[in-house]
């Protein structure tokens, strides 16, 4: 102990900070030790810098602040003794790394000490560089890393060679300067410079591919010879490790062959002897041999195709998966998933044990397997592979079930046979696992469920009756509730039964109670309880029996706390309670889901984009609407889990799932007042009587609009809904809707029904003459709109050499076909027909415009009519 | 690679840490309580691996202390499983019989013990006599240095009294 020196010793501060019985007391002791240090450091006595340091570094592994301790350490390396700089660098390592500013300042230090006399301080030195050296450090240290490789010292050359690897890990560009010394070493007798000279090699090869190029032609059958030299050596007791002799060279030798193998038909088949012989004669009992083993496995696998020897290698792995120790059961399941890439069929085999392996206890052994068993899954074993892990979904961990249940999804959506099966097994996963289940599996399921009709009762029925015991599971109660809010009436009428089912009596009112309870349960998620709501507006029109106790559940919601909960109770309500006459076309079922565009959104590659999802032809047949297909993509929205968080937007999806045209038509009411054309082809979007796609943005935007003006003041919004409707609302929707707005389009309910895309317009009217424009699309050609003119002589007398001349701006193209005629008749009593083709280049963009001079003889005098027309529907 | 060496002991104490990439103070201190949380509650048959952050850690007990690598996804597992055994024999032949109170009040001497094993996150000496010997070399030099000093000292000592 050096007799100036003051303060506490080492080991006297580790005793106090271990004798203190709580974290407070720890924190007092390492405090009143830290000023002591700092204290030290500032009279900058060199005699216990050393000791400060040691403390440091042990308060450093407690985890408390020690920056103030780091100029210490460079103070240390720069003094001259081993002593002193051995423990100053050692807290260089430890205190500082290599993002620190302060590191900079060691580099000359560094650069002495590499050239130092003492071997031992070389050493040092290399060993700091080696473990936190920086780019630059790297740079400017090099030339003397590179000679030291040469270094007389087999430790040095060591040491200098693993400081290479960080160095060109560190500056790839320097890789070249050591090519040369890695080969060099190569040669080597001494284990640790072998071992250290293979591994430089190796980290050449992956950065640099003319050195990959280098070693593989003048160091392969090198190392191959050194490999076999190793295997075949006699008991060496200083390398020997449970009777291998340097597993660690041999398994550092076989890395470097790999690569060197790799992508190279030669260079494999040098090796192939070599590999066979360690594959066969390694010990396999002990770790060390299998460590060996599992390094020859790789690779065999990753060098060019030797299929002798890939037989050889999966049989290993067959022991290996079937060994007792779960280390080596782990390394299999983890070479077997590069295996299966060029031999499934030797992977199948040991399907089994893989299954065996998903229910370990282990969560390693788990998580390997599971990754496994998805790769292995193909058309064939889907069924019995799915089964056996659903079975396990049962029974095992809570915290496995995320993983296990999401593989499930994944497989079963992939190779499901049938959808029977299909929804089968989502149901049976959703009742285990539901609450892991992620937001766009269950979307799937729905979408997959709507499209399934035949399907619709059953599925159902079987969600009823699980929804009765796993009513805890968010996600499967969500299934259940929208699926009984749409099929309620399969439900209870037992309709659709298939042979495999047991009919089951279930009264509206228990179909009720289940979604009561979905509503009132106070851990659903407002999502569940928003679904619910849906849910029993639907019924109370399926079910209009109850449909009183229906409406007081509604009611009490509108004290529910969320605002959104709120308001849709006070709107659904009033839609029970006042506006039955459209009701039962309101809430009718909801049209198929289109599971195509489902899959793209999903895949994320389109993100909502509306434009490209339209079906060109939508018809209208026995009441059965199919809406286009952006708002139904947009239903599924509503289950985002923000739906509280932004109110607005969302009720646009909210109401659209359930009206489907409700929503639409309020909008289309505000758009009336300003542009009362535009608006009736709104309304036509939106009831969606045949919509091409470009009509749809603007019916988004606007619908997002008076959205607004809904939620200020909803009712209002929904008695502008039915005000104009006179009482006597036909029941189809379609005439319904165009009952209210009557008086805005023409002659509504016969192009409805013959199912027109776009509104017709009379184009032109004056007191003799009338001509209406009728429009459609030819399917697969969005630009260009037919147009039927219908030309009408209102006067008594008759109109003769009839002729109708029309123009376009430049970005239209127009096409005339012949009229039908060039006589009118007087009186309305006779039409002219005329069709023309209109193309427009920047459809979506603008609107047609068109002007037109119309001439005929009129008792024998000329008359020349001209007009322009600006009202053409939006979107053509 | 070898990106961490930890040893943690079974109450969650840290005896050891060697960062081999760069992880700042705060990354270290919750990296370390992140492992030592999930290998401390391992049952005793489970395998020596844990798959964490895209890594993987092996880690294997020793009495009272666990000695844990973190290494890349596609390393020999069970070749660090042999290197922390070379690791633990090296330092029970240097302490003769080695305890987790030798570690802690020599925590120094682990390190040294350490650098002579690793260096850059790799492995550079396989024979356990090698490290040994360079060891006690440098051991020697220290010891020669004291001794110097202390005479020195000494000699100053009675000069001033």
């Amino acid at each position: 102990m050096n007799p100036f020196s003051s303060g506490t010793r080492l080991r006297d501060m580790i005793r106090a900070i271990r004798a203190c019985k709580t974290a407070a007391e720890e924190r007092a002791v390492v405090r009143k030790e830290c000023a002591d240090i700092r204290a030290l450091i500032n009279e900058d006595d060199p005699h216990d810098r050393h000791r400060n340091l040691a403390k440091l570094m042990f308060i450093h592994m407690l985890g408390y602040p020690t920056h103030f301790g780091q100029m210490e350490c460079l103070k240390l390396i720069a003094s001259p003794g081993f002593p002193e700089k051995r423990i100053g660098y050692l807290g260089l390592m430890l205190l500082l790394d290599e993002r620190q500013e302060v590191l900079m300042l060691v580099t000359n230090s560094l650069k002495q000490d590499l050239n130092h006399s003492n071997q031992y301080v070389v050493g040092l030195a290399l060993c700091a560089l080696g473990n936190i050296c920086s780019a630059e450090m790297a740079r400017d240290l090099a030339p003397e890393v590179e000679r030291l490789i040469q270094f007389r010292d087999p430790n040095i050359r060591k040491k200098a060679a693993l400081c290479s690897t960080r160095i060109i890990r560190k500056v790839p560009d320097l890789a070249e300067n050591f090519v040369n010394a890695a080969a060099s070493l190569l040669k080597e007798k001494h284990h640790g410079v072998l071992i250290t000279g293979v591994q430089l090699c190796y980290e050449l090869c992956t950065i640099n591919d003319e050195a990959l190029e280098y070693f593989r032609t003048k160091c392969t059958e090198g190392l191959i010879k050194t490999l076999r030299d190793i295997t075949n050596s006699a008991y060496q007791p200083e390398y020997d490790v449970a009777g291998i002799t340097d597993p660690f060279l041999h398994i550092r030798l076989l890395r470097l062959l790999r690569v060197l193998g790799q992508g190279d038909a030669d260079a494999s088949d040098l090796m192939t002897d070599i590999l066979a012989q360690v594959a066969t004669k390694t010990e396999s009992n002990k770790n060390a041999g299998n460590a060996v083993l599992y390094e020859c496995v790789e690779t065999i696998m990753a060098i060019e195709d030797t299929n002798s020897l890939r037989v050889l290698a999966i049989n290993i792995l067959g022991r290996f998966l079937s060994n007792r120790d779960n280390n080596i059961r782990y390394v299999a399941l983890n070479m077997l998933m590069k295996a299966i890439t060029f031999d499934d069929q030797a992977v199948q085999r040991h399907r089994v044990t893989i299954l065996e392996c998903v229910k370990d206890p282990d969560a390693s052994i788990r998580k390997r397997a599971l990754e496994l068993v998805t790769l292995l899954v193909n058309e064939n074993n889907v069924t019995q592979l799915t089964k056996e892990l659903i079975d396990y979904l049962e029974i095992s961990d809570e915290d496995f079930k995320e993983d296990l249940s999401a593989k499930i999804c994944f497989i079963v959506e992939k190779f499901s046979p049938e959808k029977l099966w299909y929804i089968d097994q989502m149901l049976k996963v959703l009742c285990e696992a539901g609450k892991f289940v992620k937001d766009d599996v269950w979307h799937a399921l729905i979408v997959v469920i709507s499209n399934a009709s035949e399907l619709h009762g059953y599925t159902v029925r079987a969600l009823y009756k699980s929804v009765l015991t796993y009513s805890e599971q968010e996600t499967l109660v969500r299934v259940a509730v929208w699926c009984i809010g749409e099929y309620g009436d399969l439900l209870v009428n037992n309709v659709g039964m298939l042979g495999i089912e047991d009919p089951i009596t279930v009264t509206e009112s228990d179909a009720v109670d289940v979604i009561e309870d979905a509503i009132t349960r106070h851990n659903s998620d407002s999502t569940t309880k928003a679904m619910a709501l849906v849910a029993l507006l639907k019924l109370s029109s399926r079910f209009p029996s109850i449909s009183e106790r229906i409406k007081d559940i509604i009611v009490k919601q509108k004290g529910s706390l969320l605002l959104e909960m709120q308001q849709r109770a006070i709107e659904y309500n009033s839609i029970v309670d006042r506006h039955k006459n459209i009701r039962s076309s309101l809430v009718d079922r909801m049209p198929v889901l289109d599971e195509a565009t489902f899959n793209v959104r999903r895949a994320g590659s389109f993100p909502a984009s509306v434009s490209t999802m339209a079906k060109p032809s939508v018809s209208l047949q026995n009441g059965v609407e199919k809406l286009p297909v952006a708002p139904l993509v947009d239903l599924l929205d509503l289950d985002s889990d923000d739906i509280m968080a932004a109110p607005s937007p969302s009720g646009t999806d909210f109401l659209q799932d359930l009206l489907g045209v409700d929503l639409g038509s309020s909008s289309a009411q505000y758009g009336a007042t300003q542009a009362p054309k535009a608006g009736t082809d709104l309304l036509l979007d939106i009831l969606s009587i045949g919509t091409p796609s470009p009509a749809q943005n603007s019916t988004s935007s606007i619908g997002l609009l008076s959205i607004a003006d809904v939620n200020n003041n909803p009712s209002i919004a929904l008695d502008t809904l039915s005000s104009p409707a006179p009482p006597h609302v036909a029941t189809t929707s379609s005439t319904g809707m165009f009952d209210l707005l009557d008086g805005l389009s023409p002659s509504p309910s016969k192009e409805a029904t013959n199912g027109p895309a776009y509104a017709p317009i009379v184009a032109y009217e004056s007191s003799s003459l009338k001509i209406e424009f009728t429009f459609s699309k030819t399917p697969g050609n969005l630009q260009t709109t037919n147009v039927q003119a219908t030309f009408t002589n209102l006067s008594p007398n008759t109109f003769t050499d009839f002729i109708f001349q029309a123009a376009v701006p430049k970005f239209l193209q127009l096409h005339l076909d012949p009229a039908s005629s060039n006589t009118l008749l007087a009186s309305g009593s006779g039409a002219i027909t005329q069709n023309l083709r209109v193309t427009n280049s920047q459809q979506g963009k603008k609107s047609l415009v068109m002007r037109m001079r119309i001439g005929y003889k009129l008792n024998g005098k000329d008359v020349l009519e001209e007009g322009q027309v600006s009202n053409f529907p939006r979107g053509l | 690679m070898i990106h961490f060496v930890l040893l943690v002991s079974r109450q969650g104490k840290v005896r050891l840490t060697k960062w081999y990439s760069p992880y700042t103070q705060k990354e270290r201190s919750k990296v370390i309580r992140e492992l030592s949380g999930v290998i401390l509650n391992r049952g005793p048959k489970l395998c020596n691996f844990i798959e964490w952050r895209g890594y993987k850690v092996v880690y294997k007990r020793y009495a009272s202390l666990y000695f844990c690598m973190c290494i890349d996804e596609a390393d020999n597992e069970l070749e660090v499983l042999e290197i922390i055994h070379h690791y633990v024999e090296i330092l029970d032949r240097y302490f003769g019989s080695v305890c987790e109170l030798d570690l802690i009040f020599n925590f120094h001497k682990a390190y040294y013990i350490l650098d002579e094993l690793l260096i850059a996150g790799e492995l550079q000496e396989s024979s356990k006599k090698t490290v040994a010997r360079i060891i006690s070399a440098q051991d020697q030099l220290v010891e020669v240095a004291k001794e110097e000093a202390s005479s020195i000292s000494n000699i100053i000592a009675q000069a001033t009294k």
